[in-house]
């Protein structure tokens, strides 16, 4: 009896266990390393691999497009970070208990709710220069119009504007809990301490919200490394490539009419994982830590 | 409360927030309610140029037909139920037996195990996007539903199971040993008492998967092509490049495609919150 429960207790997380990790090696952690041999040769995805040692990241080096793509991904992880502070101050805007404040929050949070198809769509139609509602706004002052996604300049900033819309959402709903669990004692505290708008966010509020703060930080970094989907539909790239983003780019080289070329594309994939593998590592160091502390 | 809740300011200070309070969520919300007003909007009006001015007729239902009658955005709904569903059903019951493991049992690799799954989750999807776009092309399920709800069970699996492993050690202990000493089969201590607990994460994690599966776009584009296999977002991509300036016709089947999650956040926000906001509170 008592070695069959043992037995039983050490077989049953291997059970327990098995499809999820048959699965995730399967689909994730395998084809990470199938990416990394994949950008050692020149392949189009159907015939002959061949192999080219170092070739695709030697060409990489010496790629315009590549640096745009790069110097681009870094803008939208600076820029990105607003969603944090603007995230904090519509929560705290909103955490008050007026009549109706249960749907106001919602409605608040409704951007990330939508596909950022969505969002996408109607931020393009949002810059349209002859007839899009900001032009129009700006035209009541005499400005404009202005070409958003068609101005190399500003095009990118646009689309990370698109983007900031259901980030700064999340991050909002991030906040609101956050602040209700916030101890009322230590305010009151800080009240009698003559602590007052700005020194009472900063040394009361902000160290309680720090689970929160950490989580909206990790959260929009991905986001902001992830960002495919409002480039793919907003520019495509455009104009002439200056919006492209690290994931685009990739997706670019290996699936469109630019060519096939996989081994390119998985190429810049690998530098794109790097990036952020120091990202992961960091967070898996600062988890490890806290489960050891438990 | 932080910050100093309203009622105990001025009465002209009640006022002013309780008058900013809707100017906000309007200003907020702008885009989006610029996009619901020229769905209603007729093709005559669009190409007159007259967006914002009062519509020359309200043309709400002709519009919504419009797009379910002569586009294929009907099936593009229908395929991103079949992908969505199966992959929220998937997912939650691999990450329940993962998450169950993992909290549950402590044996060697445990923790590598588990931050397999935690780093697996955070990967940028273009390093598996060549890959797996060959796998399935190998196993023949390339532009089929199944393809794609597979990849999306694999992949969500990594984010539910530290979901659920962190919820399940939030658990009493003792519920477990008291079991064992019992001599309850592991199994049925997973089945009957564990299982009924997760109740909560459970939920929570349906509504969060639905939402991300349903809105996914880039898995769509890579796995996918055509309307016998294209979920919403990416079916709306290419309705977009044929409907040239019919901006009307794009809104319509923007709301369309964004109602289904925003139906869902509504009815059960709270399990949605509960899920996202997991971890900003200690």
């Amino acid at each position: 009896m008592s070695t069959s429960r043992f037995n039983q207790r050490s077989i049953a997380p291997v059970l327990f266990l098995a499809p999820a990790i048959l699965f995730f090696m399967f689909y994730v952690i395998f084809p990470i390393f199938q990416s990394m041999q994949i950008s050692l040769y020149d392949w189009d995805g159907l015939g002959e691999k061949t192999y080219v040692g170092m070739d695709n990241y030697v060409e990489l080096m010496d790629d315009e497009a590549f640096y745009t793509s790069l110097k681009n991904n870094v803008i939208w992880l600076i820029l990105y970070m607003l969603a944090i502070p603007a995230g904090l101050f519509i929560a705290l805007f909103l955490n008050q208990t007026v009549f109706g404040m249960r749907l106001y929050k919602s409605l608040f949070f409704f951007p990330f709710v939508i596909s950022q198809v969505v969002v996408g769509l109607v931020f393009t139609w949002f810059y349209d220069p002859s007839f899009g509602l900001l032009n129009v706004i700006l035209g009541w002052f005499g400005l404009g119009p202005v070409t958003i996604l068609g101005d190399e300049t500003w095009v990118t900033y646009g689309i990370i504007f698109a983007g900031l819309w259901p980030q700064t959402a999340y991050c909002m709903i991030l906040y609101i809990t956050g602040l209700n669990a916030v101890d009322p004692e230590q305010i009151e505290a800080g009240r009698l301490d003559n602590a007052k708008g700005w020194n009472m966010l900063w040394y009361i509020i902000l160290p309680q919200l720090k689970p929160a703060t950490f989580i909206a930080i990790v959260v929009t970094v991905i986001g902001a490394l992830r960002s495919f989907d409002l480039v793919s539909i907003m520019t495509a790239g455009g104009p002439w490539g200056s919006s492209r983003v690290l994931a685009f780019y990739m997706y670019e080289k290996a699936f469109s009419e630019y060519g096939f070329r996989m081994g390119y594309g998985a190429a810049i994939a690998v530098i794109l994982f790097l990036i952020m593998m120091i990202y992961i590592t960091f967070f898996l160091v600062k988890m490890y830590r806290d489960e050891k502390g438990r | 409360m932080f910050p100093t809740p309203i009622e105990r300011r001025s009465i002209a200070l009640q006022r002013m927030y309780k008058t900013a309070l809707p100017i906000a969520m309007i200003m907020w919300l702008l885009p989006l309610i610029a996009v619901a007003l020229t769905s209603i909007r007729s093709a005559g009006d669009i190409t007159a140029g007259n967006y914002w001015g009062w519509p020359t007729s309200f043309n709400l239902v002709q519009n919504y037909s419009d797009i379910f009658t002569n586009t294929p955005l009907g099936n593009y709904m229908w395929n991103s139920v079949r992908v969505t569903i199966p992959t929220v059903i998937g997912t939650l019951a691999l990450s329940c037996m993962s998450g169950f493991a993992l909290a549950v049992y402590k044996f060697k690799g445990n923790m590598l195990v588990f931050f397999m799954f935690v780093a697996g989750n955070f990967v940028p999807f273009q390093i598996l996007m060549v890959p797996v776009r060959d796998l399935t092309l190998q196993m023949g399920l390339y532009n089929s539903v199944t393809g794609l709800a597979l990849f999306h069970i694999a992949f969500q699996t990594g984010f539910c199971t530290l979901f659920m492993r962190n919820f399940i050690r939030s658990l009493p202990v003792e519920l477990i040993e008291a079991a064992r000493v019992e001599g309850v089969k592991e199994w049925r201590i997973f089945w009957f008492i564990i299982l009924p607990l997760m109740r909560p994460a459970i939920a929570a994690l349906a509504v969060l998967i639905f939402t991300f599966i349903w809105n996914d776009y880039f898995w769509a584009t890579v796995l996918t092509q055509g309307a016998e296999s294209q979920p919403v977002t990416a079916g709306l991509y290419s309705l977009n490049g044929q409907w040239v300036a019919a901006w009307h016709l794009v809104s319509a089947g923007s709301i369309v495609a964004a109602l289904p999650p925003v139906a869902i956040f509504f009815l059960l926000q709270k399990h949605f919150i509960a899920g996202l906001t997991l971890g900003a509170v200690k």
